[in-house]
């Protein structure tokens, strides 16, 4: 019998895999030391310590870029200066590639995006995940740039309660109309359970998981979820602030992500 | 020097005639010692010296007359000393070659004549003088046949006061010291020996005649004992010649040479003078050397034993060694079956209890074995011992095992508490809607993604999971096996779902069984460690609710949980590490609140207590303790309350200054503080500084004041315990006197339940040790319901009821109450009680009683059938019961009918007094039963009483009384000292009795 946990447990250790055998290393280690990614195993750890400088990004200096880090820090309380100038300096690593290939920067496309959700977060719903690039891409111009991204994770990895409900509320949210109806739920729910081919109606389960959840979730009975009767069944319980499918990182590749990323404040000194 | 020579002194074993004292070290040393006491006895006491024996010493000297030189008249013959008595006879007279002396300064004359001879003069002098101390001092200085004793002498001498017996007192004190010289002397030379006993030879023998038989390869044709009956104590000797110290007789047949006659006995092994045909006696005359056992004798006396049994030795050991491999397998595999076993243990948990309970059995059969034997030897030096202070090698590891197993006793958490039975709800049963979507939510459970598990478990959440049926039906459709497994997994989501649900459900006892069954508590044990703090506080949590029974507690311990769970505990104080602001992040303080929580649950397994005190845990709680958070506290006051009953904890408490804490926390306004905090107080109060601990931190106020509010009976009884606690120390009783709570308790001595009652009743029979309080309790009333409360069943409230009647009933006034009341039937009714501690404390109480009763004797008489009832319990095994049954039998034998009566009711005197005998020893080894003993001024009526008739009869008496060692003997010495002449001289009896026992076995051992 498949239960959800030995399903999780075996996606969690084949991504471990992947990392350690360094066939795909994380994305931005990737990029930092110029490994493109789906190329042989370099035979380096890939926390190994770091020496290279970081490539300067493209068309900018490092006064630019010194004035980009402090009007992003003061829009954005989360982070403090070096976070924000470590992420500054991700952001652009991720770009190098892109920025190669198509000559424009303008930021992070759909699919780089995706790909760093899966990679880094380990979400694998698709769906999901273009609902969360819609909601970094405030101005929907199909890519993330830099204050985009800085902005995001600052709610993706530190937000608070609220700005998580919101933004949650936004990624599940699919139509974007300010509720979230019974179909959008089926849409997001119609993965997560194990299909059993004696069953007659395959979706039946899925239906009742859908009446569960409103029954418990919606509180004014309309048969939808608008944002107040998700914000007061998330503070009830917090466990369902992701109700409908993981859009926020667990806390293992967070917590991986983050000392990655903000690692020696030495190592970033020349930028 | 008497009982010396009589006893120590090893003398031929010939049993008529003249017997002459052997050639030994012993004996050797005995007489230098006693030579060098009458050398210098004229310089050392002149006076003594000049003192005239009753009867003169005569033997046949080989001194010369003319080795006597001046102040001696000398004829060729004959020596007369110019030395006179007041009659003019002289004091020595030789008259070749007899010689007879009359004073010891005459004798000590002698020795320095005799020079180089001085030592076989001596010899022949106590050769012929069997009992010299008799004839010096006289018989009557030797009531008891044989031997003299201080008490004895002493006990005359106080009657007749003129010089001369002054004199004459003064020569027996002289003869005494040497005497005890001479046995301390003797003793350190016994303690050096090793002597055999029943077992060894017994051993000896059976595994001789497993070798014997017809044919060259056997060490013997045949071995047997003469007599086939063997006696008690594993000898076969008739008694009058165990007595001497003989086990038993062999006919031991050897290849080589003829049939040998064989005497075992203590001392060794020796051939004897045969068996005689006709009769079949034996002829008990030693006729060889002594040798160590049997072995050596036979190697000895026939060259095909020593031979044969060399060949069989080295085959033996050979053996022996297979054997041993073997053994060690068996173990090696018992052990691993043993670890199989505890993995399977739900299911086969009858067969195992039976295999290690005969593992067990025959493991401490082994021991008992060997403790046995050196029992035997321990015993005699124990005995001999308490005449001399020499260690005894025997009796210390024989008590060190004891111990050990006590310890291993107490700390082995057996499966005793009783696992409910399984209920499952039958399938065809009407079940509940619950069941069906509880059913649905486990299946969504299996087989959906951590999102569909979130909203499963969210969902059954909600249902009522403090209903059973909601519980079981988890359990029922395999739910909880999947809420388990969800706390592998590393979705932090589904582990805080599947714990808030487990958290829940274990409040239920089953539930409970089954998550440590399906192996929760070490997965549990690991979230501990998790980072996530909410994530450990619902662990914590859990394991607090899992862990309400001793299998649980051990799984805990056994994975580390205890040393997490004290880690917990410290979050409150670490708040240095920057908080990784995560959404399911709980409080520092709430994670060490669950911790404390779960070592609350954990700290009722006594090993858990140890092992919190070795993860430090008591600073912590104590440093947890200085909060003010009453959720905190609780569990944290809970726990040092548990923990409190270990002696290592209430020393902790004290030095961490806990008690003040405590009593803070009793001005608390939550109720359930104030009860844990009243418990604490109760557990730690057994200490005296603690008690006074809480006076000083002005914690009997409260106490006293919390007594008024009795709706919450729990507090009630916490309180009510810490109370009578506290007033174990008089100052405190004082105190609750002062703030009026005498009065409180006894009106909380009607419509309470027991657990209140038991704590209530406790406190005034300590606060009723003292007058006033006494005669507070009687104003108030309070002895009409403390007698009503006589005729209950529960067996801790009786012991304490009992002894707050026997507390009230110390004042002559307040006993005639209770006797009014009929409260002494009641007490004596509870003699009958089937529990030992109920009968004694109601024994206990009877002392005062009948002390106080106005015409004690009639009110004892009255009861029908009481004495009988008193006099049976002398048959019971338990000391304090025996103490206690004494003690109310020395009372009752003040009355002369009482005492006929109690006399006839023991069917004999000898049975009685045996009894008797045996209680006062068994208590008397219990080292504060010998206090009671005495504060009761139980020791002299029964010592008067035990001497009325002849003890010596009876030997065990002499045993018991003596086995209970210096305790007795000192009373008694203190006795003789008592201006009461018949006490005077029962005491003395009793110890020259004791001291009888000893030198006989002396005696058994060197004749």
């Amino acid at each position: 019998m498949a239960t959800p946990c030995v399903r999780v447990r075996v996606s969690a250790a084949s991504r471990a895999s992947q990392w350690a055998a360094g066939a795909a290393l994380p994305w931005y280690r990737a990029r930092v030391r110029g490994v493109p990614t789906g190329e042989g195993p370099l035979g380096r750890a890939p926390l190994g310590p770091r020496r290279r400088r970081r490539p300067r990004p493209a068309g900018m200096n490092r006064k630019k870029l010194q004035k980009l880090t402090d009007t992003l820090t003061k829009n954005c309380k989360n982070f403090n200066k070096f976070e924000v100038k470590c992420l500054i300096d991700l952001f652009y690593n991720l770009m190098g590639e892109v920025t190669e290939r198509q000559g424009i920067t303008i930021g992070l496309d759909r699919n780089a995006f995706r790909n760093i959700l899966h990679m880094t977060f380990g979400m694998t719903d698709d769906m999901i995940m273009d609902r969360v690039f819609r909601g970094f891409d405030e101005d929907n111009d199909g890519y993330v740039n830099v204050s985009e991204w800085i902005y995001g994770l600052s709610v993706f990895l530190r937000g608070t309660l609220e700005e998580k409900m919101k933004y949650c509320f936004e990624v599940f949210d699919l139509n974007g109309d300010g509720f979230i109806s019974k179909e959008e739920m089926f849409h997001m729910l119609k993965n997560s359970l194990l299909k059993q081919p004696s069953e007659e109606d395959p979706d039946e389960g899925i239906k009742d998981l859908v009446e569960i959840t409103l029954k418990k979730m919606d509180h004014d009975h309309d048969g939808k979820l608008s944002f107040t009767d998700y914000e007061q069944a998330v503070r009830e319980e917090t466990l369902l602030l992701e109700a409908f499918g993981p859009c926020l990182p667990d806390p293992k590749s967070q917590m991986e992500f983050e000392a990655q990323v903000f690692k020696d404040p030495n190592e970033f000194n020349d930028i | 020097m008497g009982v010396a020579l009589t006893r120590s002194a090893q003398w031929t074993a010939a049993g008529y005639g003249t017997r002459t004292l052997e050639i030994t070290p012993l004996n050797e040393v005995i007489l230098k010692e006693i030579v060098m006491f009458v050398e210098s006895f004229i310089y050392k006491h002149p006076q003594e010296a000049k003192y005239v024996f009753v009867e003169p010493l005569e033997w046949k000297t080989n001194l010369d007359p003319s080795a006597f030189e001046s102040g001696y008249i000398v004829s060729e013959t004959t020596v007369k000393s110019e030395e006179v008595d007041k009659d003019g006879q002289p004091l020595l007279f030789l008259s070749v070659p007899h010689i007879k002396i009359r004073s010891l300064g005459q004798l000590s004359r002698l020795l320095l004549i005799a020079k180089d001879r001085k030592l076989k003069e001596a010899q022949a002098c106590i050769e012929a003088n069997r009992d010299p101390v008799t004839k010096i001092l006289g018989l009557d200085y030797n009531t008891v046949k044989e031997d003299t004793s201080t008490v004895n002498i002493l006990d005359k001498i106080t009657k007749d006061e003129d010089p001369e017996s002054e004199i004459k007192m003064k020569v027996g004190m002289l003869l005494k010291q040497l005497d005890l010289h001479l046995l301390n002397h003797s003793l350190k030379h016994i303690s050096l020996q090793i002597c055999l006993n029943p077992t060894t030879v017994k051993n000896d023998i059976e595994l001789l005649k497993h070798f014997s038989g017809k044919g060259e390869q056997t060490v013997l044709e045949s071995i047997d004992y003469t007599s086939d009956y063997e006696f008690s104590n594993g000898c076969r000797a008739p008694p009058w010649r165990q007595i001497h110290g003989e086990i038993c007789y062999v006919l031991v047949k050897p290849h080589d040479v003829e049939t040998l006659c064989v005497t075992c006995s203590t001392e060794g092994v020796f051939l004897n003078g045969g068996k005689t045909e006709d009769e079949g006696e034996i002829n008990y005359e030693r006729k060889s050397e002594i040798y160590k056992d049997l072995v050596t004798f036979l190697k000895e006396k026939s060259a095909k034993f020593s031979e044969n049994m060399s060949k069989q030795r080295k085959r033996e050991e050979r053996k022996k060694e297979r054997k041993e491999k073997e053994k060690k397998k068996r173990e090696k595999k018992k052990n691993e079956k043993k670890k199989r076993e505890k993995k399977k243990r739900k299911k086969k948990k009858g067969e195992k209890k039976k295999g290690v309970g005969e593992g067990n059995k025959s493991k401490s059969k082994t021991k008992q074995n060997k403790t046995k034997q050196k029992r035997t030897t321990g015993e005699y030096l124990l005995i001999l011992c308490t005449l001399s202070p020499l260690a005894s090698p025997g009796s210390c590891p024989k008590s060190a095992e004891k111990i050990e197993e006590i310890l291993s006793d107490s700390s082995s958490e057996n499966e005793e508490d009783e696992e409910p039975p399984d209920r499952r709800q039958e399938a065809n049963a009407d079940l509940p809607s619950e069941y069906w979507q509880i059913q649905k939510l486990v299946k969504y459970l299996k087989g959906g993604n951590q999102t569909a598990t979130v909203i499963a478990l969210r969902s059954m959440k909600d249902f009522n999971l403090a209903q059973e049926t909601c519980q079981l039906a988890i359990r029922d459709v395999g739910g909880l096996e999947v809420l388990i497994n969800l706390l592998d997994t590393d979705e932090v989501k589904c582990k805080i779902g599947s714990l808030k649900i487990l958290k829940e459900i274990s409040h239920n006892p089953q539930i409970r069984r089954n998550i440590v069954d399906l192996g929760g508590l070490p997965v549990m044990v690991n979230i501990l460690d998790s980072p996530h703090k909410s994530l450990k506080c619902l662990a914590a949590e859990t394991i607090a609710n899992v862990a309400k029974f001793r299998r649980a507690r051990r799984a805990v311990r056994h994975h580390g949980g205890i040393t997490k769970l004290v880690a917990l505990l410290d979050c409150a104080q670490s708040s240095a590490k920057p908080a990784q602001s995560s959404l399911y992040d709980a409080r520092d303080v709430e994670v060490a609140r669950c911790g404390a929580l779960a070592l609350w649950s954990c700290s009722k397994s006594n090993a858990n207590k140890e092992a919190i005190r070795q993860a430090g845990g008591i600073p912590l709680l104590a440093h947890l303790l200085k909060t003010s958070h009453e959720n905190m506290l609780i569990p944290v006051v809970g726990t040092l309350q548990e923990c409190a009953s270990e002696e290592n904890y209430r020393a902790a408490i004290k030095a961490e200054r806990i008690i003040e804490n405590l009593v803070k926390n009793l001005n608390s306004e939550n109720e359930q503080l104030q009860e844990q905090c009243a418990m604490a107080i109760y557990q730690c109060a057994e200490d005296k500084e603690t008690r006074d601990l809480v006076r000083l931190h002005g914690g009997l106020k409260p106490l006293a004041s919390l007594l008024n509010n009795t709706d919450n009976k729990e507090r009630l009884a916490a309180v009510t315990g810490a109370i009578w606690k506290c007033s174990i120390s008089k100052e405190n009783a004082t105190k609750f006197r002062e703030y009026e709570a005498i009065e409180t308790l006894v009106g909380l001595l009607t419509d309470q339940p027991e657990e209140v009652l038991v704590n209530v009743v406790g406190a005034l029979g300590e606060c009723c040790q003292e007058y006033e309080n006494r005669v507070l309790v009687r104003k108030c009333g309070g002895l009409q319901p403390l007698v009503n409360l006589l005729v209950g069943i529960n067996q801790t409230l009786l012991v304490n009821v009992t002894k707050a009647v026997g507390a009230c009933a110390v004042e002559p006034e307040s006993m005639m109450i209770i006797d009014r009341l009929d409260g002494v039937r009641l007490l004596w009714s509870l003699l009958k009680n089937p529990h030992p501690d109920v009968k004694a404390s109601a024994a206990w109480a009877l002392c005062p009683c009948i002390q106080n009763a106005k015409d004690a004797g009639e009110m004892v008489r009255c009861l029908v059938g009481g004495l009988e009832l008193i006099v049976n319990l002398l048959k019971s095994d338990n000391k304090e019961v025996l103490a206690s049954v004494c003690a109310v039998i020395t009372n009752i034998a003040k009355d002369q009918e009482n005492l006929a009566v109690i006399t006839d009711h023991g069917v004999n005197n000898d049975k009685l007094r045996r009894h008797l005998a045996e209680a006062i020893s068994r208590c008397c080894m219990w080292g504060r039963n010998r206090v009671a003993f005495g504060e009761y001024k139980a020791v002299a009526p029964l010592v008067r009483y035990l001497k009325s008739n002849d003890l010596s009869e009876d030997v065990d008496n002499c045993i018991t009384i003596h086995e209970n060692g210096n305790g007795a003997v000192k009373l008694l010495l203190g006795m003789i000292g008592s201006s009461d002449h018949d006490l005077q001289e029962a005491a003395a009896g009793c110890i020259s009795n004791i001291r009888r026992l000893a030198l006989a076995i002396d005696k058994a051992r060197y004749t």
